[in-house]
């Protein structure tokens, strides 16, 4: 499988709920193939950044966007963007898992089907499985209800069911706060194996598993992105003292 | 001495008002779970009075010639109470009402649960909400008075007093209750099966096709049960405009006679504790059964749905 | 929205006119009762009795008749409901029972209307013998709006946060004291709306009063509440299809004001809702 290297390139991003501002003035520029991590504390804004990436803040009524944001080379928020188009490219994994109540099979087919695509279903839905790392659990019982699978399949169901629509760009939001530590370490895990093809980023409150996964960390701080860097020298000497403040837990 | 004892005594004011205090409130509450009680003997009530007048019919009528007898002759003589031309005049009346509100039902239930902008949504509900506040008395007379000559000349008919006219203002007075419930299903729908369908890169008729109306579809039958129900039992606007003529429709051109309108139409003229009296009591426990049996089955599916749905 | 593809150009299209087909009926109902109508409406229309076979005069006794119904129901049937309510909401576990008196609930207001008239006749006319009377006919309205009132009633008593009830129990209040002093008071603008909704349907039935309570012709006022009535819903039935020779503009006439009345009370009900859902602070 081919997979196209993606780069992520965001200036100047403002981001306002109504009179509120969540993001201020962001800009970063994100390596492909790499995993990156966004942390702090809850309410600073690193969700909704995840979230204009795919546009799926669109769905909320009175936001209001300015500045920049390419992937791939092309500006996402242009007027003949496809936003249809853009989420095929860049996919999301939610905080809870969320597959449709529909079978295994139905749930990963979900995005080639909606794209038109009925043929080689069956040897997609094997590839995609196996690597979600879920194909051993799931194979017997891919005609079953994906409500059937515990909370941590199912999560891994979903991170699959995106990886079918063949993105480059795998956006996780807080993809483990539900799951127990078994079945977190189980996404880490595969994490590591997906990043040989994937661009991935990854929100979290959790220190620990952002210093375990990634190559890089952005901190985020009542919408501004303090410090951005090698997730090595984040986590031993940051250069801000309100990352650092934050990493050694002496912080709200 | 005397300091004691008026503690005591009113020790004993303080606990004999509370105590009466108490005492009241026990009736209450007493009445209260009495009226919670009621609705239970009401229905009960209901059909009993329904089967006590209509029983004494089945001294000269057995149960078979009434439920497939195919003739209504309620005052020759011998009589005759046969329901099949009934039942077949409100399933023609029915069926052909919902041919038309489900469909533009659901879409108008999606449109508002899934594609209208706020604005647009809370304008446009009670709208809906007018057109179920309509008096069905007030659908027969427009229907009576606009709809049927204009059936009349478009299919240029003896007279436009047709079941098909009959379907198409019952289809109206179905809408409200297909329209509200469906919505209400739709929008129970978890906010995160949108995000996961739309983050996949399904556009959003995909989203609403193959995700949303799919799992709020136990709620959509449910409405659309409760809207059969609604039609079925609907009396004065199929009394006006449907021709009332006990006949077994072979189109629904055709005028017929429902089951309620018979009852309507009929019950006037009779002869209080009379067979045809008995005969017309015997329709309304029909009737009673099958909006029972209809309601109940959308009861439970609803509630199953409210349960497992999100 | 940005639909793809001519299927679902289709698709947008037909979903926008099903919310024309489904909103036109309300506008071509008012506009034709209230154009053909209002030639009709005059104080003598409303105040008079009818004259020459209700061909000519007004409709005042149909009117007297609507309005004394729909009262003697809502009185009957207020209390009846709230109660029930207070049981559901205040009372009742959520067990086997509370469930049973929903599906009964559901299922009153699943009874045909016409099936209510049965009912009506059956048990009050002739069992109770109060004759065909403004009470039958108000005890049969009762039983069929208890249903939309109970439901109403139980939604708002439910939109009470628990924790009003919770401080007012703490500060020693018997359950009671509880439910009269704080419960009932924030849910009494939801009551209301249900109430008035009541009222609505009411006014605009027909079948329920048909052998219950209904004249055909009765140039006066009932003296009791053991006398007949006569009714709106009911005397637009009679003038639509058992009087010959009627003009139509006394048929659309009183169409309109029947229109009128019962749009009217349930506007004020939809505007009270809106009006508490802004209000709820809570």
């Amino acid at each position: 499988m081919e997979t196209t290297a993606c780069i992520i390139d965001v200036a100047g991003l403002n981001f306002y709920y109504g009179k509120f501002q969540a993001l201020k003035d962001i800009s970063l520029q994100l390596e492909p193939r790499k995993i990156t991590a966004f942390i702090g504390p809850s309410g600073c804004g690193k969700s909704t950044f995840l979230r204009t990436l795919n546009r799926m803040n669109d769905l909320i009524a009175g936001v209001r966007i300015d500045g920049k944001v390419m992937i791939d080379g092309r500006d996402i928020y242009a007027p003949d963007m496809d936003v249809v188009e853009l989420r095929r490219r860049v996919g999301m994994v939610f905080q809870r898992p969320n597959p449709f109540p529909m079978s295994i099979f139905d749930n990963i087919t979900y995005a080639p089907r909606m794209k038109g695509q009925h043929k080689g279903l069956d040897d997609l839905v094997e590839r995609t499985l196996i690597k979600a790392a879920l194909w051993d659990e799931a194979k017997d019982k891919l005609k079953a209800s994906a409500l059937s699978l515990s909370g941590g399949q199912q999560q891994r169901l979903c991170i699959a069911r995106a990886l079918a629509a063949d993105p480059g760009i795998l956006l996780m939001d807080e993809p483990c706060s539900a799951l127990d530590p078994v079945s977190t370490l189980r996404i880490e895990d595969l994490m590591q194996s997906l990043k040989n093809e994937y661009t991935i980023l990854i929100v979290t409150h959790n220190m620990q598993q952002a210093a375990r996964v990634s190559d890089y960390t952005g901190f985020f701080l009542s919408g501004e992105l303090i410090e951005f860097g090698d997730s090595n020298k984040i986590f031993t000497k940051p250069d801000d003292k309100r990352t650092e403040d934050y990493i050694t837990g002496r912080f709200g | 001495m005397a300091i004691e004892r008026s503690l005591t005594i009113d020790s004993i004011d303080v606990k004999k008002s509370r105590r009466s205090g108490r005492w009241s409130e026990w009736v209450i509450e007493r009445v209260i779970q009495a009226s919670g009680l009621l609705t239970i003997v009401f229905i009960v009530l209901i059909f009993v009075f329904l089967l006590k007048d209509s029983l004494p019919l089945f001294k000269t009528h057995s149960l078979t010639a009434l439920l497939t007898g195919r003739d209504w002759y309620p005052i020759s003589d011998p009589a005759r109470f046969g329901l099949v031309p009934l039942l077949a005049g409100s399933l023609a009346v029915t069926l052909g009402s919902i041919v038309i509100a489900v469909p533009l039902g659901v879409a108008a239930a999606i449109y508002l649960a899934e594609v209208a902008r706020p604005s647009i949504r809370e304008s446009v509900k009670p709208v809906v909400e007018m057109l179920a506040a309509i008096p069905s008395v007030v659908f027969g007379f427009i229907g009576l008075l606009i709809l049927a000559p204009y059936v009349k000349s478009l299919f240029d008919l003896p007279t436009g007093l047709t079941a098909m006219t009959g379907s198409i203002m019952l289809a109206f007075m179905a809408l409200p209750t297909i329209i509200s419930i469906s919505e209400d299903a739709i929008s129970a729908v978890p906010r995160e099966y949108r995000e996961a369908s739309l983050a996949l890169g399904a556009t959003q008729w995909q989203t609403i096709s193959r995700v949303m109306v799919p799992a709020a579809l136990s709620g959509i039958t449910a409405a659309v049960m409760l809207g059969i129900g609604r039609v079925i039992g609907e009396t004065m606007t199929v009394l006006m405009v449907t021709g009332n003529a006990a006949l077994i429709p072979h189109s629904i051109t055709q005028p017929v006679r429902t089951m309620t309108a018979t009852i309507a139409a009929e019950m006037g003229e009779t002869v209080q504790y009379s067979e045809h009296y008995f005969a017309l009591f015997s329709i309304g426990a029909v009737l009673f059964v099958i909006t029972f049996a209809i309601n109940f089955t959308a009861d439970i599916v609803l509630h199953r749905f409210r349960r497992v749905g999100r | 929205m940005r639909p793809r593809g001519a299927g679902e150009w289709l698709a947008y299209g037909l979903l926008y006119l099903s919310i024309i087909l489904v909103t036109l009926p309300v506008a071509a109902v008012l506009f034709i009762v209230i154009s053909r109508g209002y030639s009709a409406i005059s104080w003598e229309f409303l105040t008079a009795m009818p004259r020459m076979g209700m061909r000519a005069g007004g409709i005042f006794p149909a009117i007297m008749g609507t309005l004394l119904l729909v009262l003697g129901t809502v009185a009957i049937a207020l209390p009846l409901g709230v109660m029930a309510a207070i049981y559901l909401s205040e009372y009742a576990s959520r067990g086997r029972l509370n469930r049973l008196i929903h599906l009964a609930i559901v299922n009153l207001a699943g009874v045909p209307s016409v099936v209510y008239g049965l009912f009506g006749l059956g048990a009050f006319v002739l069992f109770l013998k109060l004759g065909v009377s403004l009470l039958a006919g108000c005890l049969t309205l009762a039983l069929m709006i208890l249903p939309v009132i109970i439901t109403a009633s139980e939604e708002a008593l439910q939109a009470v946060p628990q924790s009003f009830r919770e401080a007012s129990l703490a500060l020693g209040a018997t359950r009671w004291k509880t439910i009269w002093n704080v419960v009932l008071p924030s849910a009494l603008p939801g009551i209301l709306t249900g109430a008035i909704l009541g009222v609505g349907r009411a006014a605009g039935e027909t079948a329920p009063i048909l052998f219950t309570a209904a004249a055909f012709f009765l140039p006066r006022l009932p003296k009791s509440i053991f006398d007949q009535v006569m009714a709106l819903p009911y005397h637009l039935y009679i003038i639509a299809t058992q009087v010959p020779n009627i003009s139509q503009s006394v048929q659309y006439g009183t169409a309109l004001v029947l229109v009128g009345l019962v749009l009217l009370v349930n506007a004020s009900a939809i505007v009270l809702r809106s009006y508490i859902r802004r209000r709820r602070s809570w």
